[in-house]
């Protein structure tokens, strides 16, 4: 499992890059993409939402499962990830490269996690 | 507790996701994915452990009538070699199950019906013995593997004489072939549109079969796929599946399988409910997604404002790159090329009403 140890980790499953003091981009991690296998859709919100803390902002779809995306941080999307609508399957190629949104105005922040947690939290998920 | 098929060792080698499956631990996919196994049965070939499949042995100068009494279909007349495809039903003309059957001799056939309903199918076929009938479950003594896609031909001609493969779909060579030492039953059958083989041999023989199929097909980039694959390839061929298209309470005319149920047959459970009900009330048909998003199976079908039915499987087709689903709607609601919105998670989705036949070898 691939966990970079710049990033920062929501236990479900998202990974968050801070790219500001107040701006951040939002992906799904590794162990997420492998366990949901080959995904085939994606429902991101649009540009202007307001994401909160915990709260689902799109979903994942592979060829066997749908699953929410939830948002570690409270904001306002500043930008989609468009190829991903084409091609889903970034996700499954390079996750940490196929961010899903970036997220402007942020206010409230998740406890998130540092990889070495997100990987132990993992475990105990397994 | 689940059970274990004879190649469960071979899955986890192999870095299978094994998941719990009608009673059994199989692997839903292997590494390599659904998509490119499901692919691999399009365009290459693919094998499946299907072992989980129960088989059951009826024998005896009163086999035939048994059969005929308890299935839809109508096996008079069928030479030893043949396959054919039934449903059987219940009092009500509800489906049971659907099953295959061979007539592997002059008075024996082997019925291959569904994991999931072993027991209940069991237990109804053994009640609806007519005399003279031996019915034996095989079920645990028997491996069986499913070679699919376009260039098992190749794989299986490297094994055996060309003149011992099954040539017609739904026939098999009466006997046993013998694959590199594993005597085996191969039929022209499978579950996923593609041209292919099932091979069933003894439990203890499963290992040594599919390795064998493994090393031989190679060279024919054959891959090991799972459940996962299996049900999109299924669902692509527009084939029903237990449970989804048919139930207990769904007719087998209404599941779009007037072909397998020989209405002018004298008798067979259920016929006489069949005829009380006249023309089917329901009628499956295929969607394709026109708009964003995958139609999943239990979502409402509405033609303008109303519910004429609801989907019963539904997923995203790996090989057409679609989001094709099956549905069950009142019949004469729609027209094939007509639109129709199924609700998926509270939103719209518009769909085309299709053959649900999407995909064609």
């Amino acid at each position: 499992m691939n966990t970079p140890a710049n990033l920062k980790y929501s236990k479900s499953h998202e990974w968050v890059k801070m790219t500001g003091e107040n701006t951040a981009e939002i992906g799904l991690t590794d162990f997420a993409q492998d366990s949901m296998g080959d995904i085939v859709f994606v429902e991101l919100p649009e540009v202007g939402d307001a994401v909160t803390a915990g709260e689902s902002f799109g979903n994942l779809e592979s060829v066997k499962a749908v699953s929410d995306v939830f948002s570690p941080v409270t904001g306002v999307v500043t930008e989609i990830n468009e190829e991903l609508l084409d091609n889903p399957a970034l996700i499954n190629e390079s996750c940490y490269d196929a961010w899903m949104i970036r997220v402007g105005e942020i206010t409230e922040t998740e406890n998130l996690l540092t990889g070495d947690e997100y990987d132990a939290s993992c475990q105990e998920e397994a | 507790m689940e059970k274990k098929t004879p190649l469960y060792d071979q899955h986890v080698a192999l870095g299978g996701k094994i998941v719990p499956f009608a009673g059994y631990l199989l692997p839903v996919e292997y590494p390599t994915g659904v998509i490119a196994e499901h692919n691999a049965v399009r365009e290459g070939c693919g094998l499946f452990d299907v072992s989980h499949m129960a088989e059951l042995l009826f024998e005896g100068p009163g086999a035939l009538a048994s059969l005929n009494h308890i299935i839809t279909n109508d096996l008079t007349g069928m030479a030893v070699g043949r396959v054919r495809y039934s449903a059987m039903c219940n009092e009500n003309g509800g489906v049971v199950d659907d099953l295959i059957v061979y007539r592997v001799a002059e008075n024996a056939y082997l019925a291959v019906v569904n994991a999931a309903n072993h027991e209940k199918d069991a237990a109804h076929m053994r009640a609806n013995l007519l005399p003279d009938t031996v019915m034996t479950d095989l079920s645990e003594q028997t491996a069986q593997v499913a070679l699919q896609g376009p260039k098992a031909k190749e794989v299986l001609a490297s094994l055996i004489p060309a003149e011992l493969a099954p040539k017609k779909y739904y026939t098999f060579t009466p006997g046993k072939v013998n694959v590199g030492g594993v005597d085996c039953l191969i039929s022209r059958t499978g579950y996923t549109g593609s041209f292919g083989y099932e091979l069933y041999c003894a439990a203890e023989d499963g290992v040594k079969l599919w390795n064998l199929l493994l090393e031989a097909g190679k060279e024919y980039g054959l891959i090991p796929c799972g459940l996962g694959a299996r049900d999109t390839l299924r669902l692509e061929a527009g084939m029903p599946l237990y449970g989804h298209e048919m139930t207990d309470d769904i007719s087998p005319l209404e599941a779009g399988l007037e072909w397998a149920v020989k209405m002018d047959k004298p008798e067979f459970i259920g016929k006489q409910a069949l005829l009380d009900k006249g023309t089917p009330a329901r009628k499956r048909i295929g969607l394709k997604a026109i708009g964003r998003g995958i139609i999943r199976e239990h979502q409402e079908v509405m033609k303008g404002d109303v519910q004429i039915g609801m989907t019963t499987s539904g997923t995203f087709c790996p090989y057409l790159k679609q989001s094709c689903a099956m549905a069950l709607v009142e019949n004469g609601s729609v027209e094939l090329g007509d639109h129709v919105d199924v609700i998926v998670r509270g939103r719209k989705v518009e769909a085309e009403v299709t053959e649900y036949m999407f995909y064609k070898a």
